[in-house]
């Protein structure tokens, strides 16, 4: 089956994950600016990691016919330094012009401080001046409820952000509601360990149904599998599902989320 | 939406696993108990009881039942401050 993976950082995967994706069906990833395990030091790091998001990932992805998307910001852990911060978020506006940008992210909280929500108000303002999709990062283990809280308290009281251009990542089984019920669109995070299993969301697919519903590897330098997405197809094919509800969410929503961007083409 | 497969089709899938999780987790208990000293007054070890109790809960349909993972979330999880911006200056 056809898949897009919607948040994946393929920096950091050596090329043949980029076959294996592709043997697996994967026709499209899109691949949000995060943290590269390190905190970088200037703003011209950045601009290299954007060069490397706008220019040569799109390369090498398309040596296997996957075709590259990307989201730009600088991440919720390095937001702490928020003079970096600022300068950073100052030298995206060059790199949206970009063609395969599709928005602003993965912006969001980690440990739900006030520099990172500080940089995250400031990133939301650049994503409704330049009427940017905004896709969001919600924070890990025993933050992740009171981060997405506040996310959605931020979210929601910007009356410039349409709730439908904005996917909220990483939710598990205490935030998806929430997130639905506000009128955004979710992505569930398949880690074995600090997220989602494949079963578990195949669990909130059924509890809460496949529309706004995303499902992403988010495979990285760390403990992650690339090609979790297809795991989770082959978990709901064994329970029985039908191949269109599985499509719905693991490449017809992607598709309808990601077309509010004018650069998002899978031609 | 439920699941195409029923309960005793479901039950059949996931017995041993789940067999195997509870040996898992008994087995870690015993280990942790063996070990050096005391974990027990470590407040991760009275989440774990905890969370131990919300799986003895009701089924889907009763008060208290049914979301047994979201309530095992919420268990490992800091709860919302509605307050957040006064306490941050935001």
């Amino acid at each position: 089956m056809d898949y897009i993976d919607p948040h994946i950082h393929m920096v950091s995967r050596v090329t043949d994950d980029y076959a294996m994706l592709s043997r697996m069906g994967c026709v499209a990833v899109s691949e949000p600016a995060f943290w590269a395990g390190f905190d970088r030091g200037t703003a011209d790091g950045f601009r290299d990691y954007f060069r490397q998001l706008t220019e040569v990932e799109p390369r090498r992805a398309a040596d296997y016919g996957i075709r590259h998307f990307t989201w730009l910001c600088i991440n919720a852990k390095e937001a702490e330094n928020v003079s970096l911060s600022r300068e950073v978020i100052q030298m995206i506006p060059e790199f949206l012009k970009a063609p395969n940008v599709l928005g602003i992210g993965e912006i969001g909280l980690n440990k739900n401080t006030r520099n990172e929500a500080t940089v995250f108000l400031e990133h939301l303002d650049v994503a409704a001046e330049h009427e940017q999709l905004i896709l969001i990062h919600t924070p890990h283990l025993a933050d992740k409820y009171q981060g997405t809280r506040m996310i959605l308290d931020m979210l929601g009281g910007d009356a410039r952000i349409d709730r439908s251009r904005v996917l909220v990542d990483h939710v598990e089984e205490h935030t998806i509601r929430e997130v639905l019920d506000a009128g955004y669109w979710a992505g569930m995070t398949l880690y074995p360990l600090t997220k989602c299993t494949p079963q578990r969301a195949a669990d909130m697919i059924e509890q809460f149904g496949p529309e706004r519903l995303m499902a992403n590897s988010a495979g990285d330098w760390g403990p992650s599998k690339p090609t979790a997405v297809p795991d989770l197809i082959f978990e709901l094919r064994r329970r029985g599902h039908s191949d269109a509800l599985i499509k719905k969410v693991v490449y017809d929503n992607p598709i309808e989320f990601f077309s509010g961007s004018k650069n998002f083409s899978l031609k | 939406m439920p699941s195409p497969m029923n309960a005793a089709e479901l039950l059949d899938r996931h017995y041993l696993e789940v067999r195997a999780r509870l040996l898992e987790i008994a087995a870690t208990l015993d280990r942790i108990d063996r070990g050096d000293g005391t974990a027990a007054e470590d407040a991760r070890m009275q989440q774990i009881r905890a969370g131990l109790q919300i799986l003895l809960r009701s089924p889907a349909g009763e008060s208290d039942g049914g979301n047994r993972a979201e309530q095992i979330q919420h268990l490992f999880s800091r709860p919302y401050e509605a307050e957040w911006r006064k306490s941050l200056d935001i």
